[in-house]
């Protein structure tokens, strides 16, 4: 009741300011267009930033506490925090690094660069060095049960509070090393996910443009039969699909992931199919199409030479969605146990496995991180999957204009 | 007329690109009494429309204003706050737009978005904004107009939408309306019947007005006062009849003669001559709807035929027919006197490859994505099989023809080029086929009249030294005096009238003809009065009606 109460006095304190911050503005600049034409809103959502970032440093400067009971309680985000600074300083100096060195080319597409962009670029890049090394990088083996040390060993490093500098972000339930099987997931879940999405794409893709072009009776069956995939629940065809895969993986000899990938990326392509046949519709209308038709170029031209550089903008945007999409699917799929297999490193399994620690917040807050770990791993990707997108979007359809 | 509307002192626009500012206009004046009509024009890119919106105190996205003051009616628009300017515009400013198709929202009705601003504003009532909204729409002669307004914007013609824009427009009885070139996505026929309108009801309610425009002839009809801009200058302002009578301005003079391109006559056609392609009894329909009602006419090596009527008359069917994108229901085309498969799909490369096409919005006949130089090379190389250098030399010669020099434009995207130049870009793709045949589909009509003439021009040259024959399709008679040798006009779906262009231009003519003869707009500022006097109308839209 009284943290409800908080919130309202808050909430009327800050509509107070704001209000304030307004009619002062307007005051001592005579009326500037800048704060004569501010809505209320604006002038509350100007006050909220600015409690927020001082809510942020209040965080920041408590994980610092020398008292351990508050800086515990504090200390992951004051990683976040740091991590968020020294992630974007970087990057800063990665867009200047490109500014500087390389083609023209190069050098001109980093000037346009907005920082988001960069800091995606560097993520995605960051992620991938870990994905293709990680048997160089990772400490411990992804399945490798270390002898002599506890489970559970608290995240943080620090043996006061219960951690192990040997296994900076603890030991899992059967004592397994978080860090090494991070990084191994990079690989895992990294690789399959982006390979599953490609997949969905060329498929739904050239089958939606041929839809497309082409029209008539081969759209009807296409689209027909993408609605009747469309129409059965995905995560539980999804399943069925994979429980018949599950047999003949055995009897084929071929890894279920191969056919994971298989799977999730058809049922992915029902929905790539659909928007790529929306924007191939409207780009099938235009003259030069009409120009390319009458000269009697092929299918092939016709769909990837004059349909798709002029439908990457939406198709783009679409990846980056789906790509976070097929991601969770992955995770689903293993959290029912016919995704990647256990001794296999997997973010999403890894959320599952620790996810029981979350209740510990109120006791243990630095228990409570463990399963943060992986979902963490996966939401800073999917941020940066799409800057990066975003960056693209803006600069093909700058192009257009 | 001393009492002054509005005031635009020096005012300077600067548009970004390129993540710098740009200048659009360099310091213009413009002053505009209550009542009066001034004409803006100028080529596109001149700053007409910007210019135009700034006056509402209003610049688009990525543009600002500068420098200068803007005045309506003693309030500094400029300086006014979001709350007083949403006062005045709409209700004692408003704007017309160019295509009232794209600003009308397509899922109200009429009468729903017309008394939006009278209510907004408290004008009126709903009520009585719907009573004033009929009376309104009486008086710009649209028919049927209790009804009309219950009507959605896709279920009027372009015309009538136009002018239910201006009833919009006039709904608060504003002080001033800007006219964002209204007519020019019009037919002629229809273009008059608007103009009318717009004349009118400026008259009676007098309204000031901005008029913008490239068409001369149009301005000259509606305007008190004209000023020239270009390039973000102005040029001159005079009244119409000084401006258009004694220019002072060699540029003004050079606009003015615009209208002199013209082909020496050629000798008639030698009957026994075998046509390079002939249409011959042509019906077409869209799947159950007839189109095209016996088409026949013929096309000679090294001649233009100019089709000429209004949208909706048949002219780009016929087209679709030759090429084969439409195959006719009945009867057949022939190159050289023999007979063509009707479906494009079953024509062999060498077939497809005699039949090209230039089209009109060259914005959507070139892929934006494609280099100047692979949009040109694709057919050099898909029907001659060229390849490396010989392409690029090829390349370069069909650059050299079309007058844009190859090292320069070889890399550019479309979207680096000016209207012309891009219209250039679809001829040389249509030569580097090496056709007997060019189907022009309205190849000049989004273009300036300068820009216009170049094209024009360069088409003649194309033909006299390459013995080309072009189907010229287009609505604008005065294209047709410049470049045709025979003239076919059409109507619903039939020709109604076929012969050389001299014999075209002289009585007497088809009924048909007759009108859209008349309907083509002229420089003299009486033209329209005449006219409208001779039709013999107040009610000029029945008039156009009832002649058809």
């Amino acid at each position: 009741m009284s943290t409800i109460l908080t919130i309202l006095v808050a909430l009327v304190v800050m509509g107070g300011i704001a209000w304030v911050l307004r009619f002062a503005g307007q005051q001592v600049t005579n009326g500037a267009p800048f704060f004569r034409d501010m809505s209320f809103g604006v002038s509350f959502g100007y006050v909220l930033g600015v409690v927020v970032l001082a809510w942020l440093a209040w965080g920041f400067m408590q994980s610092r506490s020398s008292d351990p009971a508050i800086a515990n309680k504090f200390f992951f985000l004051g990683v976040a925090i740091k991590g968020f600074v020294i992630f974007s300083i970087a990057a800063w100096l990665f867009r200047l690094l490109g500014r500087t060195v390389g083609t023209d080319w190069t050098r001109k597409m980093f000037r346009q660069m907005p920082l988001t962009a960069s800091f995606g670029i560097l993520a995605i890049i960051v992620y991938a060095i870990f994905a293709i090394f990680a048997g160089a990088i990772a400490p411990y083996g992804q399945d490798e049960i270390i002898q002599g040390v506890a489970a559970n060993i608290i995240p943080g490093g620090d043996p006061a509070m219960g951690g192990d500098p040997a296994f900076p972000l603890g030991t899992d339930q059967i004592g397994r090393d978080i860090l090494s099987r991070l990084i191994y997931g990079a690989q895992n879940t990294v690789g399959i996910a982006f390979i599953t999405t490609m997949l969905a794409f060329f498929l739904g893709g050239s089958l939606g443009f041929l839809a497309a072009v082409v029209g008539g009776w081969t759209d009807q069956i296409l689209s027909r039969g993408v609605d009747v995939l469309m129409a059965i629940p995905s995560l539980i065809f999804a399943l069925l699909l994979m429980t018949i895969a599950s047999v003949w993986s055995s009897r084929l000899g071929i890894p279920l992931t191969v056919f994971m990938v298989l799977i999730i990326a058809l049922i992915d392509s029902t929905r790539v199919f659909r928007l790529a046949r929306a924007v191939g519709q409207n780009i099938v209308v235009m003259d030069y199409i009409e120009a390319a038709k009458l000269r009697g170029e092929g299918m092939g031209y016709l769909v990837f030479k004059e349909i798709l550089p002029n439908a990457t903008a939406p198709l783009l945007a679409e990846f980056g969605l789906r790509f976070c999409f097929v991601f969770l699917t992955i995770a689903s799929l293993s959290f029912l146990g016919v995704g990647i297999q256990p001794p296999l490193a997997d973010w999403g399994t890894m959320v599952r496995d620790l996810a029981a620690f979350i209740n510990f917040a109120q006791f243990a807050p630095l228990a409570a991180t463990a399963p943060l770990l992986a979902a963490s791993a996966i939401a800073l990707l999917t941020v940066a999957v799409n800057f990066v997108v975003d960056w693209m979007l803006h600069k093909t359809s700058g192009l257009k204009e | 007329m001393t009492d002054t509307l509005l005031k635009m002192r020096g005012v300077k626009l600067e548009g970004r690109s390129d993540e710098t500012w740009n200048p659009i206009i360099n310091g213009v004046d413009l002053t505009l009494a209550k009542g009066e009509v001034l004409g803006l024009i100028g080529e596109s890119g001149a700053g007409k429309s910007t210019l135009g919106l700034a006056a509402m105190g209003f610049t688009r996205d990525g543009v600002r204003i500068s420098e200068g003051s803007v005045e309506f009616d003693g309030i500094d628009l400029l300086k006014a706050s979001a709350a007083v300017k949403r006062g005045l515009l709409g209700k004692r400013i408003a704007y017309v737009a160019q295509s009232a198709a794209a600003s009308f929202n397509p899922a109200h009705r009429l009468m729903e978005q017309h008394v939006e601003g009278p209510t907004q504003h408290g004008v009126m009532s709903k009520a009585e904004s719907e009573a004033d909204g009929i009376e309104l729409y009486r008086k710009l002669r649209l028919p049927d107009p209790e009804s009309i307004g219950f009507r959605y914007p896709h279920q009027v013609s372009g015309g009538q939408l136009q002018r239910a824009m201006t009833a919009m427009a006039m709904s608060c009885r504003p002080d001033l309306i800007i006219f964002d070139e209204p007519t020019t996505a019009l037919d002629v026929t229809t273009q008059i019947e608007v103009l009318a309108s717009i004349r009118d009801i400026v008259e009676q309610f007098n309204t000031a007005a901005i008029y913008i425009t490239h068409d001369l002839a149009v301005v000259a009809q509606m305007a008190d006062r004209i000023k020239v801009l270009l390039k973000g200058d102005e040029v001159e302002t005079a009244d119409t009849r000084t401006m258009l009578s004694a220019p002072t301005q060699e540029y003004t003079k050079s606009l003015w003669a615009v209208r002199s391109f013209e082909r020496p006559l050629k000798a008639p056609v030698i009957a026994s001559a075998v046509p390079s392609v002939s249409v011959q009894n042509v019906d077409a329909a869209y799947g159950k709807v007839p189109v095209l009602h016996d088409v026949s006419f013929d096309m000679h090596e090294g001649r233009t035929v100019a089709v000429v009527g209004e949208s909706g008359s048949g002219k780009s069917t016929t087209a679709r027919c030759i090429t084969g994108l439409l195959p006719p229901t009945s009867g057949q085309i022939a190159f050289n006197g023999e007979v063509m498969p009707a479906d494009y799909r079953k024509r062999s490369k060498d077939q497809l490859r005699q039949v090209q096409m230039i089209y009109q919005m060259a914005d959507t006949a070139l892929n934006p994505r494609m280099s100047i130089g692979e949009i040109i090379a694709r057919p050099v190389q898909f029907y001659m099989g060229l390849t490396g250098k010989q392409k690029r030399a090829r390349v370069d010669k069909l650059l050299d023809q079309i007058e844009l020099e190859p090292s320069e434009y070889y890399n550019r995207l479309p979207s680096e080029l000016s209207g012309g130049q891009k219209q250039r870009i679809g001829i040389a793709r249509a030569l580097a086929a090496e056709p007997k045949f060019i189907i022009c589909d309205e190849v000049t009509s989004a273009l300036d009249q300068l820009v216009a003439e170049g094209i024009l021009r360069l088409l003649a040259r194309l033909q006299d030294t390459l013995g080309l024959s072009y189907m010229f399709i287009t609505h604008d008679l005065a294209t047709v005096r410049a470049i045709a040798d025979e003239v076919v006009v059409m109507k619903d779906g039939r020709v109604v009238e076929a012969g050389p262009k001299a014999e075209m231009f002289k009585p007497p003519h088809h009924p048909y003809t007759d009108l859209l003869l008349s309907s083509v707009p002229e420089m003299d500022p009486d033209w329209l009065t005449n006219l409208l006097q001779e039709r013999g109308v107040d009610n000029i839209g029945d008039a156009a009606v009832g002649k058809m």
